[in-house]
């Protein structure tokens, strides 16, 4: 089975790399976007575990390492 | 007086501080792997920059799982001095022994440069003897240096004595101009509650002798040594 998992910057904590994204958007004419935050983006293949304890056991991975919850927060999607 | 200096994966200013240690100050200095999970016989320990684990993740990230970290902790919590320089300061945030956390410099630049630093607290074994207010020019070099925590995190530090050094002007004002990262309020050290565990983006062993350009360094490893001496007598 397969888990993705995102890790964004807070609201509130500055992303200086998105900051820059927006602008050089701007500049390309590509116009209406008002805001762009960049993240992590990681695919996860895991053994058959069942739903409920893959989303256990990565939370827990994302707490302990794949996301600095200071700075950052997560979203995990199972399946697909 | 023996005195470790941590060696990761990726580590690149573990011979300057072993240098500066060993050379300088004219103490004994010993390379530790990280993989060795005891910290016995040193009296004080040294996590230098570098980019650990090629900054896979996050800075620090991995390092803060590696065995000698463990014993990292355990030597902190029985108050041995601590002081983790650049990507040391950033492995010990990592590893929760510090508050707080790096994000990218506001000027998405990496910025490597002399800074002056003003002194917050005398308290800690590096800083002892060198009162408030002291300005000191060391050089940074980072491109993860900006220093993150919560509002209540960053009064905690003030009101707890944990605030070490500021980025500062030459005249020692805490300015805007003066910080190179947009670290909050000027953050450029910090200490634990208990004042042994250091951690700063500064380079004190890259400016530990006045060939170099400063010798302002050499007072961080000069307070140390005499710190342990008042210790051990």
């Amino acid at each position: 089975m397969k888990a993705k998992i995102y890790v964004t910057l807070k609201r509130g904590v500055l992303d200086p790399q998105g900051k820059a994204i927006r602008a050089s958007l701007s500049h390309l004419g590509i116009d209406g976007v008002e805001d762009v935050r960049v993240g992590k983006f990681m695919e996860i293949t895991l053994k058959e575990i069942g739903v409920e304890v893959a989303r256990r056991r990565l939370d827990e991975a994302c707490r302990r390492l794949l996301a600095n919850t200071v700075i950052e927060e997560y979203r995990i999607e199972i399946g697909g | 007086m023996k005195t470790a200096v941590l060696v990761f994966p990726g580590s690149n200013c573990d011979h300057d501080a072993y240098h500066a240690l060993k050379y300088v100050i004219g103490v004994d200095a010993e390379f530790v792997w990280h993989k060795r999970s005891s910290l016995d016989g040193f009296d004080a320990v040294v996590i230098p920059g570098g980019f650990t684990y090629g900054d896979y993740l996050r800075t620090g990230a991995m390092a803060k799982l590696s065995p000698v970290m463990g014993a990292v902790r355990r030597f902190a919590e029985g108050g041995g001095p601590v002081i983790g320089i650049c990507n040391g300061f950033q492995i010990l945030l990592e590893a929760g022994l510090l508050p707080g956390a790096m994000i990218v410099n506001d000027s998405l630049r990496f910025v490597c440069d002399y800074v002056h630093l003003r002194a917050g607290t005398d308290r800690t074994p590096f800083t002892r003897g060198i009162p408030e207010g002291t300005i000191l020019k060391i050089p940074v070099a980072h491109y993860q240096g900006n220093y993150f925590a919560d509002e209540r995190t960053l009064s905690s530090l003030e009101e707890r004595d944990q605030v070490v050094f500021r980025y500062c002007d030459p005249e020692g004002e805490v300015t805007r101009e003066s910080n190179p990262n947009g670290s909050a309020r000027n953050i450029a050290g910090i200490c634990n509650e208990g004042g042994n565990v250091l951690g700063m983006m500064p380079h004190p062993e890259r400016c530990a002798e006045e060939v170099l350009g400063s010798a302002d360094g050499r007072r961080l490893f000069d307070a140390m040594v005499a710190w342990l001496g008042e210790k051990s007598t």
